[in-house]
């Protein structure tokens, strides 16, 4: 080593274009996974982490192609084994920075078992959940998360299934990090996906995603500026939950139910309300359930955007890592060792 | 120490070339552990030496029944055995459930050590003898030389002031017959001694106890007159002298890998799910950090899979163990390895099918799927191992192909090569073959692009990890262009990828070990030709056919797709050419598409394997008719 080799060089600056494959995103047009994909491409340069150190993985689906537009590592695997093939990867090599592109077909469905198995181990992974309700690759087929009545091509009387509730899942399956997003709210889901790969363990980001094709205006409640004030509300970590386009209203907690309160009518002050607290479990737990708890009112929570949860725990590969290391205390095993194995014996 | 070289008495030692004992009892018995301690004496005593437990699937079937019966067969020798005999001379019974259950394959005029206790009324009745009828009393067992030991009664007036329960007293009587055995085979105590002393380290009187036990039975044999007129034997070591250690199937497999990975310098990494008779692979692997070994218990066999894909993709020898239901569950991401060209060894340990099938009984019926159980088009290697030991050599060579050719390697193992044990002379690292990872080197931006599936003139492509500058790519299980891999749907392309993806496993044949004779003339009326884990019964068969004078030789097949080269001429210097499965018959499918020949099948589907018997008696025939 020459003592130019040592000079220290300071890291590039990148672009999200640093990021950007030659491939053409091959989505339909006004799809909600252009929105994302850009994000993602925005985010890579605030993690300072180098294009040959990031893998992306994916199931089957619209949104596992999204490997194939970032010009990082990337594998398109088989329907519903991204969570495992990311796992494995992780495990033999910590020092990647692993992502996971999956849906709530490839994810909830056929990858439902790896989904619960992989939240409980926590392997340091980013997962974007692409929640459009509805399979879209294959034409329109209700999903997993699809509302009970939607018609679909498989469903002509309306679904008949209980949904699944994303965030539920995940901190009942012992998720370490969920937390929610949109498609179209560019700045924020960058700075919820930034959140997501800083966190060490698997950080669930479910992102609502229009499908235009086959689900068109989902997330509509959501969306519109004018239903977007009174029917959301965005969680900020030791803030109280406020929302409405006045922002007169608030969240209260009556016991262990939530309860939507006009500040200004009843006399509150935001010591009153629910304040956010995302290493709560059990707050996270009540969060996750507006989306299906109503009122005595009947008037509809708002749905919460934001880091519902986050804890540190240990990841699975620093703990499988740390055991290979004890095991290694008084040194690496050899062939050697290996061949001749704990129960030989000589023959004289 | 025990003198075991000193008698009360004079009593008869006989010399024997070879002997097979079945050790049989109740699940609860402890008959696998017997058999394995004596197993261990005789290894270490230098005898020749081959194993084979037979227990039922479940934990404890009901105690007393046939279905609970638990045996552990063995044969050791002054010559090479590679079975652990057609038949056995000697027949431990713990109980008449035991007795009932294997009488059949106990050889007319031979030994049965009968613990007495297992033979009275409830027992009889638990086994499924008639009111009133007892095998021990009857005369049904004239044909047999029988000795009736009261092993319960012995075993508790040894201990009686052992100041353990009677439960835990009559735990020991296991160890009463060990030294009985000991006694009549002329074998050391001290080696059992030493591992009781380590296995109860924690509780000494226990260890004690089993020890006591254990002397009391060969003090009995010493002492009592049931076996003046039987006499002792002595079967001659022959072992050369080296260091040796005796592996089961499953241990070899898992040692295979890790030797594999420490050759290659790659980690090993082992995505597994528990499944019988394969689970000894993902146990011991998970014993083996101090090498860096990093095992995955997954959530299911698909994620087993998988997750050993990712690891492949980051640049480890990645491995897979399962058996039949399995393997059928990982068929999607079989393909998957295929088109993503990583190297990857999948071990399968074939038990009787369809479905759960026999879980505990060895079968070779996987091999169709091995070849062709993939949708699309998915060629791949597959290997088979002929015995424990083989077990590693073969896992090895399943390593070494997929890392240097960057393809999922199927390697075939059973229930039966699981399980059994023979010795092994250990083995040095420098006899192993290099295997060479070739990892694609970093690229600068002047350089031209980086095409993941430009490919040598093997057709094989090269390993870009991640973490590598400059080779950041992009694949999936979606049709690539040839050379970019970039996601093709282009007809023409499809077939040129098709093509080459076969060629490219078709090429391996070029760097594998011509076939050889194993045993016999290089031409001559009759070849039989096997795979898998009836090498020793045809071995053995074979082996005795040539001494009869007839002329027949065998060959074994490790390497069945592709085929080694000169296969075909081997075949037809034979006039008939016989293949023993245990299947209905699916080699010789394979043989017959291949080389357009019309061999003879042999098929055995009854989940016990092949014995030299049964193969002799069809080589005598078939050769009778040529």
């Amino acid at each position: 080593m020459t003592d130019n080799d040592t000079t220290i060089i300071a890291s590039p600056v990148r672009t999200a274009k640093d990021f950007a494959s030659d491939q053409e995103a091959k989505w339909c047009p006004g799809c909600g996974d252009h929105a994302i994909l850009q994000q993602l491409k925005n985010v890579m340069p605030e993690l300072d982490v180098a294009p040959e150190n990031v893998v992306i993985v994916s199931g089957i689906g619209c949104s596992s192609r999204l490997p194939y537009y970032m010009a990082t590592y990337g594998v398109h695997g088989i329907h519903g084994r991204a969570l495992p093939m990311a796992t494995g990867l992780k495990v033999s090599r910590p020092e990647l920075s692993v992502w996971v592109a999956t849906g709530d077909g490839d994810a909830l469905s056929i990858g439902g078992n790896h989904f619960i198995h992989t939240l409980r181990r926590n392997p340091d992974l980013n997962v974007v959940l692409f929640n459009n309700e509805i399979y879209g690759l294959t034409k329109g087929q209700y999903s997993p998360t699809s509302k009970i009545g939607l018609r679909t091509v498989t469903s002509p009387s309306g679904v008949i299934d209980q949904p699944f509730n994303t965030a539920a899942l995940t901190i009942g399956s012992g998720g370490s990090f969920f937390a929610r997003a949109f498609d179209r709210d560019g700045k924020y889901l960058r700075s919820i996906l930034k959140r997501a790969a800083l966190h060490r363990g698997t950080s669930l980001v479910e992102i609502y995603q229009n499908c235009p094709i086959f689900n068109n205006s989902a997330f509509e409640a959501f969306a519109t500026p004018d239903n977007k004030a009174d029917n959301t509300v965005y969680l900020e970590q030791g803030k109280p939950l406020v929302f409405g386009k006045e922002k007169n209203k608030g969240i209260r907690l009556d016991g262990f139910t939530p309860v939507v309160v006009d500040i200004n009518k009843e006399g509150l002050s935001a010591s009153d309300l629910w304040v956010h607290n995302e290493a709560d479990i059990n707050k996270a737990s009540i969060l996750a359930r507006f989306a299906d708890v109503r009122e005595k009112s009947d008037e509809v929570l708002p749905r919460p955007f934001g880091i519902f949860y986050a804890e540190e725990r240990v990841t699975y590969e620093d703990a499988l890592t740390e055991q290979i290391r004890e095991a290694q205390k008084n040194g690496i095993a050899t062939l050697e060792e290996l061949l001749k194995g704990e129960s030989s014996y000589v023959i004289k | 120490m025990t003198d075991t070289n000193k008698t009360t008495r004079q009593v008869n030692v006989t010399a024997k070339t070879s002997v097979s004992v079945l050790f049989a009892g109740d699940s609860g018995d402890g008959m696998q552990l017997t058999g394995t301690q004596f197993a261990n004496t005789v290894a270490v005593h230098g005898s020749e030496l081959n194993t084979f437990p037979n227990f039922p699937s479940e934990i404890r079937a009901p105690a007393g029944t046939i279905a609970g019966v638990s045996g552990f067969q063995l044969q050791f020798s002054s010559k090479p055995v590679y079975t652990p005999g057609a038949r056995f001379d000697v027949m431990v019974a713990m109980n008449s459930a035991a007795l009932k259950a294997n009488l059949k394959d106990l050889h007319r005029g031979g030994i049965i050590i009968a613990g007495t206790e297992g033979f009275d009324e409830k027992n009889l009745k638990l086994a499924g003898y008639p009111a009133g009828a007892n095998p021990l009393e009857d005369g049904t067992l004239d044909n047999y030389i029988v000795f009736p030991v009261p092993v319960l009664q012995f075993t508790r007036e040894a201990l009686k002031e052992s100041g353990l329960s009677s439960k835990e007293v009559d735990r020991c009587k296991n160890m009463f017959v060990l030294g009985l055995l000991y006694w009549l085979y002329t074998l050391p105590l001290e080696g059992t001694i030493e591992t009781l002393h380590t296995k109860f380290q924690k509780n000494i009187q226990m260890a004690e106890a089993n020890i006591k036990a254990m002397k009391a039975g060969y003090f009995f044999g010493d002492e009592t007159e049931l076996f003046a007129n039987l006499g002792r034997f002595d079967i001659a070591p022959q072992k050369q002298h080296g260091t040796y250690r005796r592996v089961t199937g499953n241990e070899a497999c898992a040692i295979a890998l890790t030797a594999a990975s420490k050759k290659a310098g790659l980690e090993l990494f082992l995505g597994s799910y528990p499944i019988t008779p394969a689970t000894e692979i993902l146990q011991t692997l998970a014993k083996k950090k101090k090498y860096g070994v990093k095992t995955f218990q997954a959530e299911d066999e698909i994620a087993g899979i998988v997750s050993s894909i990712g690891a492949a993709y980051g640049g480890a020898l990645a491995a897979t163990n399962t058996s039949g239901p399995g393997l059928a569950l990982k068929t999607e991401a079989l393909g998957l390895a295929v088109i993503l060209e990583v190297p990857l060894v999948i071990i399968n340990v074939q038990r009787g099918g369809p479905s759960t099938g026999l879980p505990t009984k060895p079968e070779q019926s996987d091999l169709f799927m091995a070849m062709y159980g993939r949708h699309g088009e998915a060629p791949m290697p597959v290997i088979a191992a002929r015995s424990p030991v083989d077990c590693f050599y073969t896992t090895y060579e399943a390593a070494r192909i997929a890392i240097e050719h960057m393809t999922p390697v199927i390697c075939l193992s059973d229930g039966y090569l699981a399980l059994s044990s023979e010795p092994w002379e250990v083995e040095s690292p420098d006899n192993l073959a290099e295997i060479k990872p070739r990892f694609q080197p970093a690229r600068k931006p002047e350089d031209p692009p980086y095409l993941p599936y430009k490919r040598d003139d093997r057709q094989v492509r090269s390993w870009a990890i991640p973490g590598t500058k400059g080779l950041e790519h992009r694949i999936g299980g979606l049709e690539k262009q040839n050379e970019t891999g970039n996601v093709s749907h282009d007809p023409e392309n499809h077939e040129l990828m098709t093509k080459i993806r076969a060629e490219k496993i078709a090429r391996i044949a070029d760097s594998i070990p011509l076939q050889s004779i194993d045993n016999g003339p290089q031409k001559g009326d009759l070849l039989v030709l096997g795979w898998g884990s009836s090498y020793g019964a045809i071995k053995t068969a074979v082996e005795q056919a040539l001494e009869e004078g007839y002329s027949v030789a065998h060959a074994h097949l490790r390497y069945i797709h592709p085929f080694p080269k000169n296969l075909g001429t081997i075949l037809g210097n034979y006039k008939k050419v016989l293949i023993p499965e245990m299947n209905s018959g699916q080699l010789i499918h394979l043989i017959r598409d291949t080389f357009l020949i019309a061999p003879v099948g042999y098929s055995k589907v009854q989940g016990v394997p092949f014995n030299e018997m049964e193969i002799l008696a069809k080589i005598t025939d078939l050769i009778k008719e040529i």
